[in-house]
Order: C-alpha cells, then structure tokens, then sequence
C-alpha cells in the first residue's frame, strides 16, 4: 500500500523540482491526447513549445508573447499576495475590465488634448478602477463577513454588462459609424501605452517586472509581507503577532485589483486599442493558475507568466497549423495546473510504499 | 497479590530515529492500581497504545490471563475486556451524553434501554451523569465521566487512564479516586499513567518507572517518597527553583473590572475581572482548563481589545491597544497553544523570533525586516534556554513540543518584559527544562518584571507564584498569598467539584 507520510519540514528540492514535473506530465498526457486525436504528438509539442520561441516565424511570436505574458503576470502578482494570507480574489477578471474602463475613460476625456499627463492619469485611473472594485468584496467581507471568492466572482458578470453598456453608449466612438466600441486609444498619441510595438514592448510589460521585484522585497523584505505569510501560515499566531486581520484584507484586495485594473488599462491603450463588448479575454481567470504554477512565488509568478504566454501563442499556433480543436488545448491547459496541485503534494509529504500492518 | 492479569514481556517499539520502547516488562495483577511513571517522551502513550491495540510492537509479547494477547486493533483490544480513557477526550459537543456514547458501540441498544444503563452505571461508581445533558454543557470533570462510564459500560477488566487528573479541581479528583478504589476492590485492575507523584502515593499499589523507553525501576509508591520517584522518573537529582528574596514595587499591571465575550462558540466569557500585580511579584492564577484561561490571555496579549481602562499597565489604560503597542509598552505574552498561536507551524525559528521580537529587539526599521539581526536574536534563545535543534533555520513544526515551548518562553524572557503573561508555561516539557523555565520566571520577577503565571500544574503554582487566584467559570477569585494555602482551599477557589455533588460511593 502506497501511504502519504508528512514530512517534517517542507522539502526546498521538491518544491523546485514539482513545476518542473508537472510541465514533463502535462507533455507526455497531452501529447498522449493529441496523439488520440490523431495529431503527431512530437510535432504538436514542438509546435506550442519550441517553434513560438525558436521557430522561423519566432520574431513574430516573440513580441507576442510580451504582450500575452505582461498582463498575466501583473495580475497573478497581485493575487498571489492575497492568496498567500489566504484571501481568495477570484475577480480579477472585473478589476481588469474596470481598470481598463476608467483608464480609457479618462483618455477619451482629455480627447484630443496632447500633453505628457494624459497617460500617467490614464494609469491612475486603471489603477484606481480597479482597486476600487476590489475594494466591494473587501469592505463586504470585512463589515459583513461575506464570502470574498463568490462575491469578487460574481462582480465580473456586473464588470461584463458595464463593460457592454459603456461600448455602446458613454464611451461609444462618436465617429464610429454606429460600430459598438470606443475611440482607438492608439490613434491617439497621448494616451498610448506602446513603447515599441514591433517589439511588443508597452508599459505594461515594464509595470509588470516592477510588480514582480515590488512583491519580493514586500514579501522578503517588509513587515506588511511577513504579516501577509503569517497569516496565510497561521492565522491566530498573526492575530497574536499584531495583525489587524480586516486591515490586511483590505490591503491584499487593494493591492490586487489595483495592479489588475492597471494590467487591463495597459491592455486598453495598447495592444486591444479600443474598449469593445468583447475586450476582456480572460487573463484574470488564467492568471489564478498562473499564479499557483508560479508557486505564489514572484520569481516562479514570471516564469509561469511566460510559460502560460507559450501555451496560448504556440496552442493558437497548433490550431491553426495543425487543425487541433480549441478544445484540446484548453484540455492542454488544465492539464497543466491539474498536475502541478497533485504533485505539489511532494513538498509536504513523501511517498511510501508499505505493507499494511496486519496481526 | 492476586493472580497475573496481564504479564508484558521484553516489549520493544521503534520509530524511525527513536526508540520509544525497548525491552519493558512487568506484570498487572487483577484488580491492582498499577502506575506507569515517567516524563514526557519516555514512552508511556506508546506502551499504553501497545496494549489497546493502536500500536504494533517490533518483538516481544502479551499475556492476557494465561493466554497470549496481540490485539490487532482497539476493538479485539475491548472485546477482550481492556478499556481506555484517553487525555484528550473523544466527544461531540453538540450530542448529549447517551448519544455520544451510543457513537461508540458496536451494537448501541435502544436509547431508552441505554440512558438507564447509564444511570445505573453512574450510581453505582458514584459519578452522577444526566444522560440527556448537552455535552458542550458539561466541566471538564464531567466530560471525563462520560468517558469513564462509557468504557465501564463494556465491563472492563483492565481500564487504561491516561493523565486523567490534569483538567479535575482537586474535589473532582477525590471524586475520582473514590470511584477508581471501588473498581479496584471489585477486581478491576487499573493502569494509572501520570507524572504528578502525589496522587499517584495515594491511589496506586505498585508503580512502574519508565525513562527514555526503558524500565528503569519498580516501586510500591506508597513507602516511597515523591522526591525519590521524581529522581527515578528523571535519572538525575532535580533542581528545585529558588527563590530570592525580592522587593516588590508599585502595580505593573491591573485589571478593573474587565469583562470580555469569549471569540469561540464553546469558549468562556471574562466577567469582571479584578487584579493587580506589582514588580517584582509572581502572580499565578490556576483554574481547569476551559473557565477563561486562554480569553484572559488574550485580553492581556491585546488579541480582545477591551474598554480603555479596564486594562492598565504602569498606571495608563491600554486597553484598546494591539499587540505590538502592547509589546513596546513593555508587556509581552507566550500563549498556550504553541503551534499556531505563539508560533507559526511552517516558518523557520528565525522569522519565528520576528514575530514578536521586531519592536522590542529592533528587528525592523521603518517596516523593513534585519534578517540577521533575527537570526542573532533566535540564536540567543536557542543558546540561552538549551532548545534542541540543528539551527534557526528550522520549522517550528520540526521542533518537538518541549523544545518549541522553550523557545518560546525564551522569546519573551530575552526581551525583557516589565509584565511578562505566560499560559501553561511547562506543559509539555521534561522536568528539567520545566525547572529551568519556572527559574527563568523567577529570574525575571527578581529583576523587576511583574510575572502572571496561568497554569493547571497547581504543583507548578504553589513553587513560583506569590499570589493565587483561581478561574473559574470566567470569573477571578481574590488572589491570596500561596504561603499557608491548603489544597482544600485552593480547590474550593476554583470552584469546588463545578456544580456536581459528591456522591456517596456505597
């Protein structure tokens, strides 16, 4: 019999070696699938991981993947903090589209006003739509006790409607001939997030290592980080430590929606250009596994950042280059955070194989 | 002595890098109170486990009544006529009695038939017990009852208990050795673990002393002293704290009246709470567990915030302060429950030491971490309160139970409180590291720190504290000095038997 045995300290090895693992699993099942579906494994393989990033069309695929990568990961950073205190913001979806919201409003406001302030505002307002959507589970939880995971979820829907509802009326492009959607924010200068474009370069793809290196010196470095790993560790020895638990999950849910907004105002006024019915694709939802594949770690959070970037572009690459059914690679996808939590289970415990004891 | 009931032989247990039982004999004669002696890690729960089934031995054997005896799991164990009552106890708050007994029967019968069983059961061995009570209702005393009758109820013929008198005021204690002589006189052998050496002169016919796996030596307790038991159970002469002669000061600490509602369903709420304590004195205040201990902790600690002035230190309210202002003010505490309150399970002794040591021993400037500094400081503690282990670098979890308590007395100490509130500080810990926790204490209150020692070791009381007071029931007594206290009235403070008559026992 095979018998799970705690182990008395979290293995570091194992802790590295698990995402590793998981990426090797989720090759061999998923090339198992493809193969099923009649596709050559290897190639399949070689399609979503190798050729996006080495391939003959990579200069294509590279820029790409900035653009894919940089608002995964500035959101996952922010989760991860409340996830780590055990504060589960499942909305980030709703923070990125209201984020995106404000930010262009504030844009199309100053239309067609060219100054150096235009954008800096515009990323005050992402930021601020964000944290402040954030900030209803927050305060609900805080005041009422609400659950936080159903009440950020179910404000993605009402985040949806709104997102309609301002691209076909407030923020609608009054020269747009009628078309849903808002003025393209990269036909106007001031208010464009692209550094370089045929790099894939914007400013959100630079908020994002900032976000990263801001979350491990908070973590590693500063009280209001230790508090967060405390919590998540030990709740009552963080209350007994001086935690002010409702501070902390304001802090976490702030702190979250506000690098979501900031990641969907960056998306807004770059590579999406415009805020349209179907602007939001979901990063916020995929950013959740992002950030567990990370290991809520902000350095695993990059890498993950850029492998989850891979699959979509090199999945995208596969469907239309070797007619792989969209389906089989979101299968491809979850397979990945499947094997990634099962095996995440060798940190804390080892596997032993022992005769059951019998008299 | 009557005939042999059950004869252990050369039983040998090991765990992977300990041995908790190597070669231990003896025999348990029918009817006889036999106690199994020993501190904490020698080996007795593993033993005990041995014999009810819970546990397989590497080698060595049982008999039972002439017969060999391997029980291969508790119930062979009760099918053979061996009970056990365990220290912590198995039962659901939310059923009431017969139900929670009837949870632990093979073929419970009809709840009527079972509720007069149990009634006739409790009568007879003096434990009056209403089988239709709410058991998140019951005192401690009476939860053990329940597990008492529920074990009589399979008519045993040898009843297992382990440290049954650590949550009993001394009342209930007497209550107990009533009933335990009774069973004993009609023939059922009593296995009798502990380490409190007095009571174990009073009930048990014969004892048998276990250190580090090993049977170090057999005595009958009652021509034996409790000092010499105590040196057998330790291996070594004990250091018995002392005590200088100290200067008390003005009132570090007060509490005016405070009352606070227990955060916890089952919990006890505080109700208007009286005390001071002045520099330099050791305040100790005992009560079972469950009247308010761990509330009255976190009242203190600043986990509860309460009215302004119903907590004082130095003369200024502090009530509504969290626990880090409350720690840079100069009070400090190390509650109970050591994994998960005073220390996080899976976080290095290091960030441990951070966790409460970052105001008073400068750990952090501006809100950023000195790593280092941290690590010297959780190296000091290690060195100086002798806690086992390969460096700071370690889990908490990976410490044992002793050793973490070590650090995290040693924690507070090394910080110099001016009012240091310890719950249960040597529960847990071998005798010696006790006797070096309760000098550390004293150590502390020479120097001029005011120390409010919460406890259930009334022995542990009586040795460190000034003043007794008693909780019960979320209410203080009036603290009174501990010279000339009796245990009567010591009992009698903490509430008497709670409620429960003593019961003639025919």
């Amino acid at each position: 019999m095979i018998v799970l045995e705690k182990r008395p300290q979290p293995s570091r090895a194992w802790s590295l070696a698990t995402p590793v693992l998981a990426v090797v699993a989720t090759m061999v099942f998923g090339g198992l699938l493809f193969a099923l579906l009649g596709k050559n494994p290897v190639e399949a393989i070689r399609t979503i991981f190798w050729d996006p990033l080495f391939g003959e069309f990579a200069f294509y695929y590279r820029p790409q993947l900035l653009v894919k990568g940089a608002p995964l990961v500035l959101i996952a950073i922010g989760l991860s903090l409340g996830f780590k205190a055990g504060i589960w913001n499942i909305g980030a979806e709703g923070q990125y589209i209201m984020g995106a919201i404000c930010g262009a409003a504030v844009g199309l406001a100053f239309y067609p006003l060219d100054a150096w302030y235009v954008f800096p505002l515009m990323v005050l307002g992402g930021a601020l739509g964000g944290w402040a959507w954030a900030m209803i589970p927050g305060i609900l939880k805080v005041r009422f006790g609400t659950n936080e995971i159903l009440v950020s979820l179910m404000l993605v829907y009402v985040a949806e409607q709104l997102l309609a509802s301002m691209s076909l009326g407030l923020l609608k492009n009054p020269e747009g001939f009628g078309f849903p959607g808002s003025r393209n924010l990269n036909d106007y200068p001031s208010a464009s997030s692209w550094i370089s474009q045929d790099l894939g370069m914007h400013w959100g793809v630079l908020a994002a290592f900032i976000a990263v290196i801001f979350a491990y010196v908070l973590l590693n470095r500063h009280m209001a980080g230790f508090h967060i790993r405390l919590t998540g560790d030990a709740p009552r020895a963080a209350r007994f430590a001086g935690v002010h638990p409702g501070r902390l999950i304001l802090f976490c849910l702030g702190i979250s929606g506000a690098l979501a907004g900031l990641a969907g105002l960056f998306e807004v006024a770059g590579p999406a250009g415009q805020i349209t019915i179907d602007f939001n694709t979901g990063y916020g939802f995929t950013a959740i596994i992002v950030a567990f594949l990370g290991r809520l770690h902000p350095v695993g959070i990059l890498l993950a950042g850029g492998l989850m970037a891979l699959t979509y572009i090199g999945g995208e690459a596969a469907q239309s280059q070797m007619a792989l059914p969209a389906a089989a690679i979101q299968v491809f996808q979850g397979m990945l955070l499947f094997f990634l939590l099962a095996l995440d289970l060798l940190t804390n415990y080892r596997l032993r194989l022992k005769t059951r004891e019998v008299a | 002595m009557s005939e042999t009931l059950l004869s252990i032989r050369g039983l040998t247990k090991a765990y992977p890098g300990v041995v908790a039982n190597s070669d231990v004999s003896f025999d348990i004669g029918a009817g006889e109170v036999h106690a199994l002696l020993g501190e904490n890690g020698a080996g007795k729960s593993t033993l005990v486990k041995m014999i009810y089934g819970l546990v397989k031995p590497d080698s060595g054997s049982m008999t039972l009544r002439g017969a060999p005896y391997a029980p291969a799991e508790p119930r062979a164990a009760r099918a053979d006529g061996i009970a056990m009552v365990f220290q912590h106890f198995s039962l659901f708050d939310a059923l009431n009695v017969a139900e929670n007994i009837a949870l632990g029967m093979e073929n419970p019968p009809p709840m009527r038939d079972l509720a007069r069983r149990i009634r006739e059961v409790s009568e007879t061995y003096g434990l009056p017990l209403d089988p239709f009570r709410t058991v998140g209702d019951l005192s401690a005393g009476e939860r053990q009852r329940v597990e008492i009758i529920r074990c009589l109820l399979q008519d045993p013929k040898l009843l297992i208990m382990d440290e049954p008198t650590s949550v009993l005021t001394p009342q209930e204690v007497e209550i107990l050795f009533k009933t335990l002589t009774k069973l004993s006189a009609e023939g059922t052998a009593i296995l009798y673990i502990s380490h409190k050496l007095e009571e174990i002169r009073t009930l048990c016919d014969h004892a048998t002393v276990l250190r580090l796996g090993k049977v170090v030596g057999e005595c009958v307790p009652r021509e034996s002293t409790a000092r010499e038991m105590a040196e057998l159970m330790v291996g070594t002469t004990l250091q018995t704290p002392t005590r200088a002669g100290r200067e008390l000061g003005p009132v570090a600490l007060a509490l005016r009246g405070l009352s606070a509602a227990s955060p916890s369903q089952f919990g006890t709420s505080l109700k208007n709470v009286h005390l001071e304590v002045k520099q330099g004195e050791v305040l100790g205040i005992g009560g079972v567990a469950g009247n308010g201990q761990d509330e009255l902790l976190a009242v203190l600690s600043g986990e509860i915030p309460t009215d302004e002035g119903a907590v004082e230190l130095k003369g200024a309210g502090i009530g509504r302060l969290g626990p880090t202002e409350r720690r840079r003010l100069g009070l400090l505490t190390a509650p109970e429950e050591r994994l998960g309150h005073a220390a996080a399970p899976d976080m290095s002794l290091t960030e441990n030491a951070m966790l409460t040591g970052s105001v008073r021993e400068g750990l952090e400037r501006r809100g950023f971490l000195k790593w280092a500094a941290a690590q010297d400081f959780a190296e000091k503690i290690i060195k100086a309160f002798d806690v086992r282990t390969p460096g700071p670098d370690n889990a908490a979890r990976s410490l044992s139970g002793g050793n973490l308590q070590k650090f995290v007395i040693g924690r507070e100490v090394l910080q110099r409180p001016d009012v240091l509130v310890v719950n249960q500080p040597t529960w847990g810990v071998d005798a010696s590291a006790a006797a070096a926790i309760r000098q550390a204490l004293l150590d502390l209150a020479a120097s001029g720190a005011a120390v409010i020692c919460i406890s259930q070791d009334l022995d542990e009381l009586m040795e460190i504290a000034d003043r007794f007071a008693a909780l019960n029931e979320g209410r203080l007594s009036e603290p009174r000095p501990t010279t000339g206290l009796t245990v009567d009235e010591i009992g009698l403070m903490m509430g008497g038997a709670h409620g429960m008559e003593v019961a003639a026992v025919g």
